[in-house]
């Protein structure tokens, strides 16, 4: 599997959706079984290595699900635009089935960012919104996610809803530095910035470890998400093809 | 960290309505994914399991 | 190619010279919105000057976007824009023409309308100047950057509320620093840097937008 005839590796063995769908599949217990793994101990970090923060309490325990989430929403829409770029220059299906697949669990985690962005802050600033910079540019994110997904759902013809989808998604991404920028200035010249969420100064360490493993947790969890979803959309994309017959057909 | 007692670990110094309000509904929502992609793959599976069935059908009447 | 930018510009002008009723609504909404604030919130002079940069802005973002669903629709319905496409003149020099005329027709409205629209909320002179200036950079950016979100939803079941949804996130920078701007003239602080910014805005969406717009209006046309 991946080999080329004279017997070198390929990646364009596995653009097709024939070849990747079985190599999905293998792949994705792994990730997800990495995902528990990691998470798993991200969670023992964060609740029994970490100590409790001398001005925050123990509400600080929500940035180590806080910050990974926040960080995953915004490098999973830098991946959809890749795939995105990818499906419209080199017109490669998969690619575009990928960047599809990847907007709901990018939502998701700009969702989670959110509530949990609201839940720190209610006993930290004491409003369960606040117009922070991180905030906000996740506000804006979700609208970004959201438009995709709904662009891609209103067209109807598969070929354009990919290509239209990819076109959005990379206006996005060039956009995304420039709202963040934008949202930052903004936040700072209305309110002088006081608490920050990633500033607790004391025990940075144990603090940026958890939130690492909690963010690799996260990015395995994305990966075996989304190739699960790829699956399912190669199913239905491929439908009628002989492959797909004989794959459900075997499973019946 | 040794927290003592379950009910210290549950109370979080206070805050355990926020710490655990996030990290279940974290949780819920991932499961809630999981449970989606589960539920869609065997839809699809199935939807497809019958639309080849109709197919097969078909082609042994006009056979 | 400045002949085919100069005829769809006086093609779409004409055509929109026909049809003044439209230019006219999307004028007189703005109008309307802005008029309904003070209403919503009380009379009270100094709280109408701190919300003017921004509820002047915000209507302006919505007023633009309202007329989006013209840009390209109707061309688009009578089989025009594929004449246009078939024509053999590069599409993003069409796209440059219906854009300026989008923004001749929406766009310059609101900026010459805005200034009247800033006295009802007793901005002060400066602040009058500066509102105009930030909306004189800011608007071509939202007719530039609302063309790819019209490309992208051309005859798509339920365009206008998606053109909303594509179109108003990335509207957030121009809002911030259009509003930031006059905003910093009444604190005192002054307008230059906004401005600039607003500058910059304009000109990478000029280098980038029309050619995104082409790539949707090609990929919709398929």
């Amino acid at each position: 599997m991946g080999m080329s005839k004279t017997g070198r590796f390929s990646w364009y063995y596995f653009s097709s959706p024939q070849s990747f769908y079985p190599l999905a599949g293998v792949l994705q217990p792994w990730f997800a079984g990495l995902a528990v793994a990691l998470c798993a101990v991200g969670l023992y970090i964060s609740f029994f290595v970490a100590p409790t923060d001398a001005t925050q309490g123990d509400a600080y325990r929500i940035i180590f699900i806080h910050v990974p989430a926040a960080w995953m929403s915004m490098f999973l829409y830098l991946v959809m635009g890749f795939w995105s770029g990818v499906g419209l220059v080199l017109n490669t299906r998969l690619s575009s089935m990928v960047a599809t697949a990847l907007a709901p669990t990018g939502a998701l985690f700009t969702f989670i960012a959110l509530w949990t962005g609201a839940l720190w802050g209610k006993p930290t600033w004491g409003t369960w919104w606040v117009w922070d910079a991180r905030l906000t540019s996740e506000l804006i994110l979700l609208f970004l996610y959201i438009g995709f997904m709904a662009l891609q759902a209103a067209i109807d013809d598969q070929r354009r809803a990919d290509k239209a989808g990819a076109v959005l998604a990379l206006v996005g991404v060039i956009n995304i530095p420039i709202i963040y920028f934008s949202v930052k200035w903004w936040s700072t010249l209305h309110q002088g910035a006081s608490v920050s969420m990633t500033s607790a100064p004391t025990m940075a360490k144990t603090m940026l470890l958890g939130m690492l493993i909690m963010a690799l947790g996260f990015w395995m969890y994305s990966i075996a998400a989304t190739l699960a979803r790829v699956r399912c959309v190669i199913l239905e994309r491929e439908r009628h093809t002989d492959w797909v017959a004989a794959e459900i057909g075997g499973q019946s | 960290m040794n927290w003592g007692s379950w009910q210290n670990f549950l109370a979080m110094g206070g805050y355990g309505l926020y710490v655990w309000g996030s990290y279940a509904v974290t949780l819920v929502v991932l499961i809630a994914e999981i449970v989606a992609l589960i539920a869609r793959r065997r839809g699809v599976i199935e939807r497809l399991a019958k639309y080849y069935a109709a197919r097969r059908r078909n082609h042994e009447t006009e056979a | 190619m400045i002949r085919a930018l100069g005829w769809v510009l006086r093609r779409d002008l004409l055509l929109a010279f026909r049809r003044r009723g439209d230019v006219v609504n999307a004028l007189v909404f703005f109008v309307i919105v802005v008029s309904l604030f003070p209403l919503g919130v009380g009379p009270e002079a100094s709280q109408l000057r701190n919300m003017a940069p921004g509820v002047l802005w915000v209507a302006a973002l919505l007023a633009c976007m309202l007329s989006l669903a013209r840009l390209f629709a109707p061309d688009h319905q009578d089989g025009t824009l594929e004449q246009m496409l078939l024509a053999g003149e590069p599409l993003v020099v069409l796209v440059a023409g219906k854009v300026i005329s989008h923004w001749l027709m929406s766009g310059l409205p609101l900026v010459l309308m805005a200034p009247l629209l800033g006295l009802q909320f007793d901005l002060p002179a400066d602040a009058l100047g500066v509102l105009c200036v930030s909306l004189l950079l800011g608007t071509p950016v939202l007719s530039l950057i609302g063309a790819v979100g019209a490309a992208l939803t051309l005859g798509v079941r339920g365009s206008g509320v998606l053109v909303a949804l594509l179109v108003l996130p990335l509207y957030v920078p121009v809002l911030i620093f259009g509003a930031g701007s006059v905003g910093a003239v009444a604190a005192g602080t002054g307008a230059e840097a906004h401005l600039l910014l607003l500058g910059g805005f304009l000109a990478l969406a000029v280098v980038l937008a029309p050619w995104a717009c082409a790539a949707a209006l090609r990929i919709a046309m398929e």
